[in-house]
């Protein structure tokens, strides 16, 4: 193998890897925040996907424009998961990491219905976009706009999302609650509103995803599940809760991707990222930068 | 004084839970009678194989129920061990003309053995992590023979036509012997359940289930314990699997080893009350008939209805009763001896 040809498999996994990280860092959140993982992450990442899809539909905006919109939606229905779902499953009495899961694992399966309900189960894409098709050439290595996008948006978004957790309020109630639940109450942080903020912000980070990714990728109702199982290993790889973990794990996890594609059939691309967690986790069961 | 009345409270306890055994017996052998008249009732072909599907997810979730209900390890993992039952049988049926009762015997010990190797290094992840690892490993599993060419690969492998025969589990023409087998796996994963439940391993997997670290300190062995509920568990997983194989008479990756088989597994039990030695019966017996009706009648054309009546089913019992189902009538028990 030609090292140009190395260094294009690098570049393309190095950017698919931050678009990973981007859609795993609000299932980490959510889980760093209050111990739940969401299920559904998926397919709140298949709804952005779809909302984005018929937003183009309906108004012919680029989706590159759409994203802000796509991202408020996403926050919206965040919150409402928890407050209509999260927070009732919370309050069980027994089985408790159980109704977690099957709640979500409901809540999961509902919203594909849903989608194929009202977009049938064909594959939909969106055409005639500014970035898409189109590929930047640097000194032979081939980079598609979309993907740099994606890129450029998930180390912004990191940044951001840096800035937010240590200089705002909301980011210290955020930490704080993650810190100890019950104090957080005695200086009147209201524990609820907290929850459903972090579960807005979790979500409407996967919907930021999902724009960028409606852009290059075929959306129909079993899109979510492809990239839930990704992004489970990387949340696990980086160590549950961590945001940094998130990064890392989400480089990592496409560059490894695009190097076993290298070696391996394409359709067995996914297993040296498997291998690769098992062997991480057998190793530091709370992964990289986990805190358990 | 009290030297002599000690025993005697302590005899008339143990009698009292020996006769209420002996009960659960007596009661079980009688839903047992019940069910296998069912075929003089049912003769429509498709309620039939509504009734077998139902059975045999009630089986596999009652050997789900041994690692992730007594044991509390959640597995979402089940899928690799539901293949290898099948695969193992029909490999060895369709190709070396073995047979399928000793496929099924052969996929059962692979699969214990696969799950003990599996278990050492999962075992050391706690909650999550380890249902994480079980959905990765299971997808492991799925594309590895997703491009096995000797397992047929994505094709998968068809079973051959041969004479209604219980030598080679093949019935064309009549699906009741099916519905027996079906019963009778779960009889026996009833009984097996039935019988640990109140031995030491039983109360050893519970102890590991509520309190680990609580458990190793009065000597449980807490990991010997996780491996032996795997071990089991996976066991009963693959003859489920390989029965599966032959009802069907044709497998391939998707249709063995998805992880929706996971979630079929799994769900069951905890719908009808996780760790209990009824739940998944009651469980099965309820939402695979939902599941099956609403994919015939709703699921026709890729609406999704079905999809949403399952999903919102799942939700609403898992946040209205996270004990499951069969709470509701522990509760009323409960308040009838009170009053």
């Amino acid at each position: 193998m030609s090292t140009e040809a190395l260094i294009q498999v690098i570049a393309s996994g190095l950017l698919m890897g931050l678009i990973y990280a981007l859609i795993a860092v609000g299932l980490s959140l959510i889980f760093g925040l209050m111990d739940v993982v969401n299920f559904a992450h998926g397919e709140f990442l298949m709804v952005a996907m779809y909302a984005t899809f018929g937003l183009w539909l309906v108004s012919g905006i680029d989706p590159v424009l759409l994203a802000p919109a796509v991202t408020a939606l996403l926050f919206v229905m965040g919150a409402l998961v928890y407050l209509g779902i999260v927070r009732y499953a919370m309050r069980a009495k027994a089985n408790i990491g159980m109704v977690q899961i099957f709640a979500t694992f409901g809540l999961a399966i509902l919203i594909q219905g849903l989608s194929q309900y009202f977009f049938t189960p064909d594959y939909r894409s969106i055409s005639n976009t500014w970035l898409g098709g189109h590929t930047l050439n640097v000194f032979g290595v081939y980079l598609p706009w979309p993907q740099i996008y994606g890129g450029v948006i998930s180390v912004l978004v990191f940044g951001g999302l840096y800035l937010l957790m240590s200089r705002t309020d909301f980011g210290r109630a955020l930490e704080a609650t993650r810190e100890d639940q019950g104090a957080v109450a005695l200086v009147g942080i209201d524990r609820n509103r907290v929850f459903a903020l972090g579960w807005g912000l979790g979500a409407a980070l996967v919907g930021i995803a999902g724009a960028v990714l409606a852009i290059f990728y075929y959306i129909h109702p079993q899109v979510g599940a492809t990239f839930a199982l990704i992004a489970y290993v990387t949340v696990a790889l980086g160590g549950f809760g961590s945001v940094f973990g998130a990064l890392v794990a989400g480089v990592i996890v496409g560059l490894v991707e695009a190097l076993t594609a290298v070696i391996l059939p394409s359709s067995l691309k996914a297993v040296g990222v498997y291998a690769l967690y098992l062997g991480v986790v057998f190793v530091r069961p709370s992964g990289l930068f986990g805190r358990l | 004084m009290t030297s002599a009345v000690l025993p005697n409270s302590v005899l008339a306890n143990e009698n009292a839970f020996a006769s209420r055994r002996r009960n659960q017996l007596i009661i079980a052998g009688l839903i047992f009678a019940a069910v296998a008249a069912l075929p003089r009732f049912v003769t429509d072909v498709y309620m039939q194989n509504v009734l077998i599907l139902t059975l045999m997810f009630a089986a596999l979730s009652q050997s789900w129920n041994i690692l992730g209900g007594y044991c509390g390890q959640i597995s979402l993992g089940h899928a690799l061990y539901f293949g290898v039952g099948a695969y193992a049988t029909t490999v060895l049926f369709v190709k070396y003309g073995v047979s399928p009762w000793f496929g099924m015997l052969a996929g059962g010990a692979m699969s214990a053995v696969l799950a003990l190797a599996l278990g050492w290094p999962c075992f050391r992840l706690k909650g999550h992590y380890f249902s994480i690892a079980t959905i990765v490993i299971a997808e492991i599993g799925l594309l590895l023979v997703h491009n096995w060419d000797y397992l047929g690969g994505a094709l998968g492998i068809q079973w051959p036509f041969g004479p209604d025969n219980w030598a080679t589990l093949q019935f064309a023409r009549d699906k009741i012997p099916y519905f027996y087998f079906a019963l009778g796996l779960f009889i026996v994963t009833w009984l097996v359940t039935y019988f640990i439940e109140e031995s030491r391993w039983g109360y050893w997997w519970r102890a590991v289930k509520d309190n680990p670290e609580a458990a190793a300190s009065l000597g449980v062995t807490v990991f010997e314990s996780k491996m032996a509920a795997a071990a089991i568990s996976a066991f009963f997983t693959a003859i489920g699997g390989a029965f599966y194989a032959a009802f069907v008479a044709y497998i391939d990756p998707e249709s063995v080893m998805a992880f929706r088989f996971s979630l079929l597994m799994a769900l069951p039990a905890v719908l009808g009350g996780i760790g209990t030695l009824w739940g998944p019966a009651v469980g099965a017996a309820i939402l695979i008939p939902i599941t099956e009706i609403t994919r015939s009648y709703a699921g026709g054309g890729g609406s999704g209805l079905d999809l949403i009546i399952y999903g919102t089913l799942i939700m609403v019992v898992a946040l209205a009763k996270p004990e499951g189902i069969l709470s509701i009538f522990r509760r009323s028990a409960k308040s009838e001896n009170a009053s």
